[in-house]
């Protein structure tokens, strides 16, 4: 079952204007900035004169900078963009002891990633985000969320050497998760969102990654929302399974193909928080705001509007900086004028969408 | 006595330097993948990297050599990709790996291309400057892989589109150089096995394909074990051995096929892990191998290909040179006497 979701209303800003409250976030990557890169260059160049400690300081720049910038587009809840990782697993593998890298293989094309291997039990050794999580909070006026990569993704995108069975890596790593969650709400952290790309791709394991929740969130305090972010897959095969797992929210991209599989959560009842993709984040087109108001809509029809989260499909790493901007300033737009519309009831919410003429 | 043949199914992980290099040279976006009009600096990146991989499995000690596959961008669909009548699409899933190729649209008639054989006919010149023993092995993709990884925009019906594959990649081996063996990989047949009629159909379109070389043609099979009625139909192609994934969780349904349906005088057994880097011991991977043949007691096989299971470009190029090395050793270990 998922959890109580009454934990949302510790996100609404206390100058709210109207009474209808459409959380707005992201999911969590953000475009580096030029000069990070470089800086990430020069790091790694046994020649230059950087040290960790410069790089460290950079971080700590770019994250201020990213912070800043989504609290500037109006979000409700901000992220540092995950400026101090460099992929999604890689960054946790480096932190977790029982995974070595032996160098980049093959996605796609010229496209590689240093998929690490898991050659010996998994287990905890110093936090991997509390500081990233603390540095950021202190920056931001508004709360922060921590976007995790899920224990499922951290096992199935890395070679197994080690377990009998790749379920048993991602139930040790859910414990791992589980005890740095803890962590990290101890330092005051309140919405925490796991990514779980790897679901997609490997629908029929959906019942190893329910099981993973339930060790991810296994103690851990009803006021701290818990999300779930799946991308680019085919839904109909973990719905409606999602509704027996033990989140607050679920985050799923589905602007991207035109909201074609929006349906699938119709029936039966959508059971957890809703966070709905509203702009795509594979176009550097920026959706106007009466076309993200448009899409929220969608969102309207699967849950009300208490239960609707806004946010871009994805992480929005890819575009160039200023598109990724005006796409969360667009978006920041188009729900506060969809709440404004709420309150003066000129939405039916039993039919938010119109039928085409 | 078994005579044990070190080999590998081909499509290498492309050696790190090249993977910086090319990318350097060609771009990160679609587009920018192979075409087969390559600049000239691109060409003599791949040919300077072609060498490497023959060297490196000629020191490994492989019995047969492959030309790596490093121009292979889209992995098996690679010779459809570069093909002037095919247009490369979207970019979708290839099986259930995070991996991914470009959709090859077939748009017009698969006329003949000849990629795949100047690939070759490099290969050979490095193997003939390396006065090397082992003999050269081509990989193509076998028919019913390519056409179930292809999208026709021009046949228009089912048979007639595996029809013209098995014709097309019968008219590309036919222009190779002088090869010993011939890797037909599909592991199509396995992922998303042939309807009823496509399963008769696939098997003649390997036979198209077969007489057109003279070498000993080795059908492989991976990403699992074949349903019994399509491993039944791939026992009437007329091929020198079928290969098979011995690493698989299924593998005791391989087994059970080859005792109900029998198989050819020789076999390819895929050993060692392509898609994981736990490097198994030359003894490990021994072991497996004379689990086949105990399990096998009225089964005698002439000569028994030894590889990994998948393509190996899933494994970092540190661990895959490993794997090579483990199965040339593999090969050499005498195989025991089995007594019932």
């Amino acid at each position: 079952m998922s959890r109580p979701a009454d934990n949302r209303e510790q996100f609404r800003p206390r100058d709210h204007e109207t009474d209808h409250f459409l959380l707005t976030t992201v999911v969590g990557s953000y475009p580096k900035p030029k000069w990070l890169n470089r800086v990430n260059d020069l790091a790694n160049d046994e020649e230059s004169k950087f040290t960790h400690e410069h790089l460290e300081e950079a971080h700590d720049d770019a994250c201020r900078v990213i912070t800043r910038e989504h609290e500037r587009a109006g979000l409700d809840t901000v992220v540092d963009g995950e400026m101090r990782r460099n992929e999604m697993v890689e960054f946790f593998a480096d932190r977790i002891d029982g995974y070595e890298f032996n160098g980049p293989v093959k996605v796609w094309g010229h496209n590689y990633f240093d998929k690490p291997s898991v050659t010996e039990p998994v287990t905890y050794d110093e936090p991997w985000l509390v500081d990233e999580f603390e540095f950021t909070s202190n920056v931001a006026e508004k709360p922060v969320k921590v976007p995790i990569t899920g224990p499922y993704t951290l096992a199935n995108w890395a070679f197994n050497e080690a377990y009998e069975t790749e379920e048993e890596l991602a139930y040790d790593l859910a414990d791992l998760v589980n005890i740095e969650i803890e962590q990290l709400v101890d330092a005051g952290a309140r919405y925490i969102q796991i990514d779980e790309p790897a679901l997609a791709t490997t629908p029929d394991d959906h019942a190893i990654v329910g099981a993973c929740l339930d060790r991810i969130v296994d103690d851990i305090d009803e006021d701290v929302r818990i999300g779930l972010h799946v991308c680019y897959g085919d839904y109909s095969r973990i719905y409606p399974e999602i509704n027996d797992y033990p989140i607050d929210e679920f985050d799923v991209e589905l602007c991207n193909d035109g909201y074609e599989q929006i349906d699938v959560f119709a029936d039966p009842e959508f059971v957890p928080d809703l966070a709905l993709g509203v702009v795509d984040v594979h176009t550097a087109e920026v959706e106007s705001v009466e076309e993200i108001k448009e899409n929220i809509l969608q969102g309207l029809r699967i849950v009300p509007p208490e239960r609707l989260t806004v946010s871009p499909d994805c992480g929005v790493k890819l575009l160039p900086r200023e598109v990724a901007y005006e796409k969360m300033q667009n978006m920041v737009t188009a729900a506060r004028e969809i709440e404004a519309e709420l309150d003066a009831g000129e939405i039916d919410l039993d039919e938010p969408v119109p039928l085409a003429d | 006595m078994t005579e044990r043949v070190a080999t590998t199914p081909g499509l290498f992980p492309l050696p790190d330097p090249a993977k910086q290099q090319l990318s350097d040279l060609k771009g990160h976006q679609k587009g920018d993948l192979i075409s087969g009009n390559e600049s000239e600096e691109i060409v003599s990146s791949y040919e300077t990297y072609r060498a490497d991989v023959i060297d490196e499995q000629l020191a490994a000690g492989l019995d047969r050599i492959v030309e790596g596959q490093l121009r292979w961008d889209d992995m098996l669909a690679h010779p459809l990709a570069v093909h002037e009548n095919v247009e490369t699409g979207g970019i979708v899933r290839y099986y259930d790996n995070n991996n991914f190729y470009r959709d090859p649209q077939v748009t017009d008639e698969l006329t003949f291309s000849g990629d795949v054989a100047s690939e070759l006919e490099a290969a050979t010149e490095i193997l003939e400057d390396r006065d090397a023993d082992a003999g050269l092995q081509a990989t193509l993709p076998g028919p019913y892989s390519l056409f179930d990884l292809a999208t026709d925009e021009h046949y228009g019906d089912e048979a007639a589109f595996l029809d013209a594959i098995g014709d097309f990649l019968a008219g590309e081996v036919d222009a190779f150089p002088e090869h010993e063996t011939l890797f037909l990989l599909e592991p199509s047949l396995v992922e998303n096995p042939p309807a009823d009629g496509v399963d008769e159909r696939a098997s003649e379109a390997i036979d198209t394909v077969a007489a057109a070389t003279d070498a000993d043609v080795v059908v492989h099979t991976y990403f699992g074990a074949l349903e019994e009625k399509v491993y039944a139909h791939l026992m009437d192609a007329d091929v020198s051995a079928l290969g098979f994934d011995i690493v698989a969780g299924d593998r005791d349904q391989t087994l059970y096929n080859i005792s109900e349906y029998g198989t050819k005088d020789s076999a390819a057994l895929g050993i060692a892990d392509g898609q994981n880097t736990l490097v198994e011991s030359p003894e490990t991977l021994n072991e497996r191998v004379t689990w086949v043949d105990a399990k096998l007691p009225t089964q005698e096989f002439d000569r028994l290909y030894l590889s990994t299971n998948t393509e190996p470009f899933y494994l970092p190029v540190n661990k895959h040179e490993a794997k090579l090395s483990a199965i040339a050793e593999a090969a050499d270990i005498e195989a025991e006497e089995v007594t019932a």
